[in-house]
């Protein structure tokens, strides 16, 4: 490819994207929550109504369950919605759709119909904005047959991800953390895409596995420069999708290093650290494992809004730099 | 459908608008249908208890004139999206009951290859985006349908059946809103039997009739007699060429009643023998339809005993055909849930 690359933020990149698929593909539209002229609320959308029409940069009214119904219903008769939630969290008045009709359509319908609608959810903390507006709920979605669940984590993998998700006849949710939104990085000018079900081995390592989502996976990559110094090699596994999850690249990765350790910001129990985990307890990997698995993720409660307690609940690098030293050094 | 030729027309000036707007043969083919329901849904009771069905089914049976009036006007191509009660939908649309009763067996020539059953039954061939086991799930899909037809300019209207229970849900008032600020070709129709369940409408909604909610969505609110066939033809007719002529959505309250219980587990408790009795007896949609086509001279007791007849056929090869479908291989029960896999 001799595409010009260049420096893009990561909203800018899906903007980029949502802008060659709608020139692409005339059943390509955006719906969503002030995403016209205000832009979005993170300015993802930013000036696409004036290239595109208020026809196809639709503002819905203030109705999660009710908009995320209508894309549903676009997506099943023809169309290409691209859906935006204004918060991962509202995600939550809209479950009824992503989860009994999005998901499950086509599967009850005996394969006579498909659901190619795509969901866009502004995930995470770090923005003060307290506990209704800055979860991480992919695991949420993520257990559930029928949708895939994405967390791209940098500007090109945005870019192409989505890109691969409007192509894609299926419901994909795209998890986007807020604080990547600035993020900049090279970005190929035209259309690529990228995978949707494959990792991507970040850093290569010989002595640990780090399997990281989304924002997670740049701190990892920050810790393992550090962690280098101490001569501790980390291979840095940014896992890209959860559903469907690309379990070979993470059995091979633990093979070699011997060690795992999963970093993610959503509640620590119960979510992608269980699922990597176990899956790495069922594979040929298990009798390669000489230290037992860490999971690094969410405190067990809301996300507070004092900055400083909103980041003592998720992991930072400092706790990814002393798990990892713990965990290669055998102090567990 | 068609209209019927001009002489015949004047004939029939002073007749309800449905003897003034199709033709013999096409009132006849409503009758034969509303039988197909009625026998479609006994034969799938039956089939039920004698253990051949499994699951749960709810049975439409007293509503038949409300799902052939409001499926009059449609075309082939144009949409409809349906409830747990929509066996009748899923016929008044046009399909084929042998299809039906070999998905409620579970088999792969059922309409859903086994994976659906009664409650997801669809065809989309004709235009039935499917029934929905979640109450008012199909009226933002329904929406969202309007919104592909005004989008690519189909010309396509889409009707969205739900019942009273689904109108005290936060989908159906999002979605009538939305439909109304963007003037889409959709037709809410409340099949309004009385009972969410077993909670009467008096106790579970604020308004006294549910068309009076199209009031604060700015859109024509309208009540229909649900059991007389050619009052809920008309106002479907109207709500029809309303969204065809892109001035927007109508809500049509359709007042019926089903004769049999919610579902299978329903012990009539909410309600006495003698209402289900009145509504049975004096106010059955297929009596009242079958009467009026006698009166108007449409047709005759022999012409209403060939139509019995040629149903009963068609109910016992549709469950002849299913008996002797093949089940799926359990296999494939993976199969459907993505593209990609079959």
């Amino acid at each position: 490819m001799d595409a010009m690359v260049r420096e893009l933020s990561y909203a800018q990149a899906i903007q980029e994207a949502m802008a060659i698929a709608m020139d692409m593909d005339e059943r390509v539209f955006l719906m969503g929550e002030d995403i016209g002229v205000y832009g979005g609320a993170f300015q993802v959308t930013g000036d696409l109504v004036e290239r595109f029409g208020t026809e196809r940069v639709i503002d819905t009214p203030i109705s999660e369950l009710g908009g995320a119904g209508v894309a549903v219903g676009a997506a099943l008769t023809g169309m290409r919605p691209i859906f935006e939630f204004q918060f991962s969290d509202f995600a939550t008045l809209a479950m009824e759709q992503i989860v009994n009709q999005a998901a499950k359509i086509r599967f009850m319908l005996g394969g006579e119909v498909s659901v190619p609608v795509v969901m866009r959810f502004p995930a995470g903390s770090g923005t003060g904005a307290a506990a209704q507006h800055s979860q991480s709920l992919e695991a949420w979605l993520g257990h559930v047959p029928g949708l895939k669940v994405i967390q791209p984590a940098t500007p090109y993998d945005a870019k192409g991800m989505l890109l691969a998700a409007v192509a894609d006849p299926d419901p994909v949710m795209i998890f986007e953390h807020k604080l990547l939104y600035k993020m900049k990085g090279p970005v190929p000018e035209g259309y690529y895409t990228v995978p949707i079900g494959k990792a991507d081995i970040r850093r290569e390592g010989r002595d640990l596995t780090v399997v990281a989502t989304s924002i997670m996976v740049q701190k990892a990559l920050d810790a393992a420069v550090v962690l280098e110094a101490e001569g501790i090699d980390v291979e840095v596994v940014d896992l890209r999708t959860i559903r469907p999850m690309d379990k070979q690249t993470v059995i091979d990765s633990v093979k070699k290093t011997s060690r795992l350790m999963c970093v993610y910001e959503a509640v620590k129990t119960l979510g992608i650290g269980a699922e990597v985990s176990a899956m790495i307890a069922e594979s040929e990997a298990f009798d390669y494992l000489d230290a037992p698995i860490v999971r690094l993720g969410g405190a067990e409660t809301p996300i507070p809004y004092n900055p400083e307690l909103e980041k003592a609940t998720v992991p930072q690098i400092p706790d990814i730099i002393t798990a990892a030293r713990d965990l290669v050094r055998g102090a567990r | 459908m068609t209209r019927a030729s001009k002489a015949v027309t004047d004939s029939r000036a002073n007749l309800p608008f449905v003897y003034r707007q199709y033709s013999a043969a096409q009132l006849r083919e409503v009758l034969y249908k509303m039988y197909l329901i009625r026998r479609f849904e006994e034969g799938a009771e039956e089939c039920y208890t004698r253990g051949l069905i499994h699951g749960t089914m709810h049975l439409s049976i007293g509503q038949e004139a409300s799902a052939m009036g409001i499926c009059m006007p449609l075309a082939q191509d144009d949409q409809i999206t349906s409830t747990h009660r929509g066996h009748g939908h899923c016929i008044a649309k046009g399909a084929e009951v042998k299809r039906m009763f070999a998905e409620f067996f579970g088999k792969t020539t059922g309409y859903c290859k086994g994976r659906g059953g009664s409650m997801h039954i669809a065809d989309v061939g004709k235009g039935n985006l499917g029934a929905n086991g979640i109450v008012g799930g199909g009226i933002p899909i329904a929406v969202g349908a309007a919104l592909s037809a005004k989008m690519m300019k189909t010309g396509k209207v889409v009707v969205s059946f739900f019942g009273d229970g689904a109108n005290n849900e936060g989908a159906f008032h999002e979605a009538l809103n939305m439909a109304a600020i963007w003037k889409l070709p959709v037709i809410f129709v409340c099949e309004n039997n009385g009972y969410g369940m077993s909670t009467s409408t008096a106790r579970s909604t604020a308004v006294k009739n549910i068309a009076e909610r199209a009031a604060a969505y700015s859109m024509p609110g309208v009540i229909v007699n649900g059991n007389i066939f050619s009052e809920v033809a008309e106002a479907s007719h109207q709500a029809v060429a309303r969204a065809r002529a892109g001035e927007g959505p109508t809500l049509i309250e359709s007042k019926t009643y089903r004769h049999r219980g919610h579902s299978k587990s329903d012990r009539n408790r909410y309600r006495t023998k003698e209402e289900i009795e009145d509504w049975m007896s004096n106010r059955d949609p297929i009596t009242l339809f079958e009467s009026e086509l006698r009166e108007f001279g449409f047709i005759d007791n022999k012409g209403i005993e060939a139509i019995r007849d040629a149903v009963a056929q068609e109910i016992a090869d549709g469950i002849e055909f299913a008996k002797a479908s093949p089940s799926p291989d359990v296999r494939d029960t993976g199969n459907y849930v993505y593209t990609e896999q079959a």
